[in-house]
């Protein structure tokens, strides 16, 4: 692992104005942020460890628990909230047994909640892996869920 | 220097000095949670709210960060900035509704009961003031602790809610900490440094010579490294030095 | 790809371009924008590629992928030129046809062509359609053809003409000048007079000096900035460069929010262009200027938005506001003189600086000068995104670009400003899109969301939704919006439950103005703004939730109640199907199902797929 940190705080050449960055990257190649990984970054750039930690958790970005296989993101923004989100999002929760900000107990998904992706014309919009379903509704969810392995 | 109007008296001013400090300089009265003299003002607990007339428009700014300028006009206590003031420690005393420290200051205030539903109603002590977080940042250099999460779930601690590597268990969070969300106990040789929901133990120095056990080891060890000192300075303590 | 070193150079340079570029040759443009992705274009654009090649016209016909063209509502779209023929609803079995008979024998699919709801007429070209007929597309226009990853198609429409213009033909100072002339105003919300800020922000002691692009977009329903982005980069980086020459700025950044990984990549890929042929780094096309700018993802906070917390998580912080008793022109990232603009504002610059501040004056009204690009959303037939003069009126935009509500409900409410703004309700509907009467009105422009409402929308249920957004964005530092916004949200959640009491009203108007005189940042200064103004359009509906505990919308969940309309009820059992509880129970063919209110969980999904109006809520 130190070795893939170090090859992202270099990148930005240990910047400290890059910390967001920083950690963005190691959230990618990792799924998550690992303590050993905000250790390093905190050791390598000369940051208190507390102000890592405090970036990790202020940014919904950003998750310090390990993700399921399959990243679930439901847009919970105004436009899709007046076309009945919640309706969408209750129906994940209760087809994957598992609240917003929670992962399956099987590991394969993770249900996150986003204030908008942009897509608002086609709302409600749902997220998995970076594909994008519009028009979402309750009853369409079982059929995308089974999508997925 | 300049000159500026509070609550009617004329006062000379030091440019670049906020309204708190020509108010305190003056013996003017504007109440406070999150200020410190020896620390950045951070603006956080809007208590020290004051009323400014500018161009001839009325505004209610943070007296602890606003620059004086020129002819400023302020009042300290107006209808308006008494009413904020009252639902600020209203919001306080809703959070933090067994403090005694709050309770105290808002009694002063004339708010006795928070006007929220009594469910609502928690049992906090820590006030976001990061009065503690400042200190050990801005005056001990260490940043053990910091300010975690965001909005409601904000909250005062250390990484991962383990004991920090950076703390020395110098006890100044504790000794700035307004209501005792922080609080330092020595007892039997330990230093215990806690808050609600974490906390760190430090084994106290014995003085070579009175035997009496004066700070922690490793806050010792911070300082004499820093500074260069030989390695049995602290083996004694003020008192028989 | 060689650097171009003087105005000679970039003339050439267009020149040859031009030359290249077969005039007349067909193309086949596919949108791959925010909307478009969502429903599905990739496969199209894989089609057609694939088709293309199996009838090996890869030669004579060109493949585009392009920004948002706006009509969201509408898509997959695919235009195809040099007719303009506009394609709607287009499905990947769509493919052969439009390549077999438009492209190749100039004959439209008329399946695909854009149907106009209430009268049923087919239109061919674009600019016939209504949605954008009145609309006046100076800035989103190019989008449907330029691919934002070509910046030959940028410069084949005149890009960076404006920068070599200002470059070679301006000083710094008369390019403020004409800035400020203009008239233009903010887009992202503040609505301040950009031209003044490059000024404060030149004549402000210190160096270095810093631009930033604001892209964060966090108000929930706008994704102008992404379209803009996304769609046309370097647009908004040629405005950029302008605007740092004209402060005397050598670095800048782009904050492109973390949701939008599309816009990142295609930022990155123009500013990468940009670089090697020369408008970008040191001595921008030989004049002299030095400018080199980077992009920075937000985190995942809509707080970031604002301006000093934006900066300070550039600076690796978290993104907590700072006072702007100081503001960020004099000391703001790394205390240096800082100028932030949003991606709209910039990306109207090169316009201002090609055609003059006269002619941008022409346009808009006396306060607010220029078009607004906003995103028309919610319960309204033609859903996207829509560019209008200022000055427009609401009624304009929502009913006659925007086609009406959809399925002929009752038009209840306009939102607009995000969650910093207020609902405008049917009796303001004439007034003019302008930055002073919204504030007037107890909304605000805001960054360009607009959310249509309707009949099923509850205002008090919106109130909560804001709040709630609020209160989960809020960076917590201050006592007012972390503490007030939170027991504001739970009043409003009694409210909701049927728990509210009169008194509930008189205390959240308490607690609004402490918020508004005393929080720190705009967020809180604003946060109850959507309160306040449901409060004063619609008390009624509040009173309702209050005294009656009921819910005139038919929404707020433990205060309504579905039911079988039996009359309609055929026993077809897709609602019993659907019901996630086994609420419903079948009794026999064509006889009404029956719900147990006992079992009821009320998630609304047996109305939403009961065909025939067969559930009631009340």
């Amino acid at each position: 692992m130190d070795k893939k940190v170090a090859a992202i705080i270099n990148k930005y050449n240990a910047d400290k104005g890059q910390l967001i960055s920083i950690l963005q990257d190691t959230q990618a190649e990792f799924h998550y942020l690992p303590k050993e990984a905000l250790t390093q970054v905190s050791d390598t750039m000369g940051v208190p460890l507390s102000r890592v930690y405090s970036v990790a958790t202020f940014f919904k970005a950003f998750s310090l628990k390990p993700r399921g296989k399959h990243l679930i993101n439901v847009c919970l923004g105004t436009a899709c909230h007046v076309r009945g989100t919640s309706k969408v999002l209750e129906q994940l929760e209760r087809s994957l047994n598992a609240s917003r900000g929670e992962t399956t107990s099987d590991f394969k998904f993770t249900l996150e909640t986003v204030n908008c992706m942009g897509c608002c014309a086609l709302g409600p919009v749902v997220n998995i892996d970076g594909e994008y379903f519009g028009q979402m509704s309750a009853g369409k969810v079982d059929s995308i869920l089974n999508k997925y392995s | 220097m300049v000159t500026i109007n509070i609550d009617g008296q004329e006062l000379e001013a030091k440019e670049e000095s906020t309204i708190l400090e020509v108010a305190s300089e003056n013996g003017i009265y504007i109440p406070t949670l999150c200020y410190h003299e020896n620390l950045a003002p951070y603006g956080a607990c809007r208590l020290c709210c004051v009323e400014i007339l500018k161009g001839g428009r009325s505004q209610i700014v943070a007296s602890c960060l606003y620059p004086v300028e020129e002819g400023l006009e302020v009042k300290t206590s107006s209808p308006l900035v008494i009413n904020n003031r009252k639902m600020i420690m209203e919001l306080l005393l809703a959070r933090c509704s067994q403090n005694e420290v709050i309770r105290k200051l808002a009694s002063e205030m004339g708010v006795k009961q928070p006007p929220f539903k009594s469910e609502y109603l928690e049992d906090e002590d820590c006030i976001l003031c990061g009065l503690c977080v400042r200190t050990c940042e801005e005056i001990v250099d260490r940043s053990a602790i910091s300010l975690v999460n965001r909005g409601v779930n904000r909250e005062v601690a250390p990484p991962f809610l383990e004991p920090s590597a950076d703390c020395i268990g110098c006890g100044s969070c504790a000794y700035v900490c307004p209501t005792g969300a922080i609080k330092m106990d020595d007892k039997d040789g330990t230093r215990e440094v806690y808050a609600r929901n974490w906390k760190k133990e430090f084994k106290l120095k014995k003085c070579k010579v009175c035997g009496n056990y004066w700070a922690p080891e490793e806050q010792l060890e911070y300082i004499r490294k820093k500074l260069n000192l030989p390695a049995d300075f602290f083996d004694v303590c003020p008192n028989c030095k | 790809m060689r650097k171009i070193k003087s105005l000679q150079d970039l003339e050439a340079f267009r020149n040859s371009i031009a030359e290249k570029r077969k005039v007349g040759k067909p193309c086949i443009a596919i949108c791959s924008g925010a909307g478009c992705l969502a429903l599905g274009c990739r496969g199209i654009i894989d089609a057609t590629i694939k088709e293309i090649e199996r009838q090996k016209l890869k030669a004579k016909v060109d493949i585009k992928t392009t920004g948002c063209p706006g009509f969201c509502e509408q898509g997959p779209l695919v235009i195809i030129y040099p007719q303009n023929i506009l394609y709607t609803h287009v499905k990947v079995e769509d493919v052969v046809d439009i390549i077999s008979k438009t492209v190749i024998n100039g004959e439209t699919v008329d399946r695909l062509l854009y149907t106009d709801p209430t009268t049923g007429r087919k239109f061919i070209h674009e600019s016939e359609i209504p949605f954008y007929k009145k609309q006046k597309r100076l800035l989103l226009g190019n989008n449907s053809n330029i691919d934002p990853n070509s910046i030959e198609d940028y410069l084949a429409l005149g890009g960076y003409s404006a920068l070599a213009k200002a470059l070679f033909e301006m000083t710094p100072e008369q390019v403020t000048e004409e800035v400020k002339k203009s008239g233009l105003r903010g887009r992202g919300g503040g609505g301040f007079p950009a031209g003044r800020k490059w000024e404060s922000c030149h004549n402000a002691p210190g160096e270095p000096k810093y631009v930033i692009a604001n892209c964060d977009e966090g108000d929930p329903g706008a994704f102008m900035d992404r379209a803009l982005t996304e769609g046309n980069p370097h647009n908004v980086l040629e405005g950029l460069i302008i605007a740092a020459y004209a402060i005397g700025s050598h670095e800048g950044y782009i904050y492109v929010r973390n949701e939008y990984p599309v816009a990142v990549e295609n930022a990155t890929i123009a500013i990468k262009q940009a670089e090697e042929l020369g408008f970008l780094g040191k001595d921008i096309l030989g004049s002299g200027f030095d400018f080199t700018v980077r992009i920075n993802r937000g985190g995942g906070a809509f707080v970031c938005g604002e301006s000093t917390a934006l900066m300070a998580s550039l600076e690796g912080k978290v993104g907590e506001p700072r006072a702007k008793y100081i503001h960020t022109v004099e000391r703001g990232l790394w205390d240096k003189p800082s100028n932030l603009n949003n991606v709209e504002t910039l990306a109207n610059v090169p316009l201002i600086i090609n055609k003059g501040a006269d002619w941008f004056r022409t346009i808009g009204t006396e306060g607010s000068k220029g078009t607004k690009i906003f995103s028309l959303v919610g319960k309204v037939n033609n859903t996207g995104l829509v560019e209008v003069p200022m000055g427009m009126t609401l009624r304009e935009v929502i009913y006659d670009i925007g086609g009406g509500i959809k399925e002929g409900k009752r038009f209840r409410g306009v939102q607009t400003g995000g969650p910093s703004g207020g609902v405008i309700p049917e009796s303001m509907l004439d007034m003019p899109v302008d930055f002073d009467e919204l504030t007037k009105a107890g909304s605000m422009m805001g960054s360009g969301a607009m959310i249509v409402m309707d009949e099923d929308t509850c205002m008090v249920d919106t109130a909560k939704y804001f709040l709630t957004f609020l209160e989960e964005e809020s960076c917590g530092k201050c006592v007012p919006c972390r503490e007030g916004v939170k027991r504001m949200r739970q009043i409003l959640d009694d409210v909701t439950e049927g728990k509210g009491e009169e008194k509930d009203i008189e205390l959240l108007e308490r607690i609004a103005e402490t918020l508004k005189d005393t929080s720190l940042c705009a967020l809180g200064t604003t946060a109850a703004n959507p309160v306040l103004s449901t409060l004063r359009y619609f008390k009624d509906e509040y009173e309702a939730h209050i005294k009656q505990k009921k819910c005139p919308a038919g929404v707020c969940k433990a205060l309504i109640q579905y039911y079988i309309i039996d009359e309609n009820c055929v026993g077809c059992r897709l609602c019993e199907k659907a019901c996630p509880v086994e609420a419903i129970t079948f009794m026999g063919k064509k006889k009404p199902v029956v719900l147990d209110q006992s079992k009821c969980i009320n998630c609304g999904i047996c109305k939403d797929v009961c065909k025939l109006e067969a559930v009631g809520v009340k």
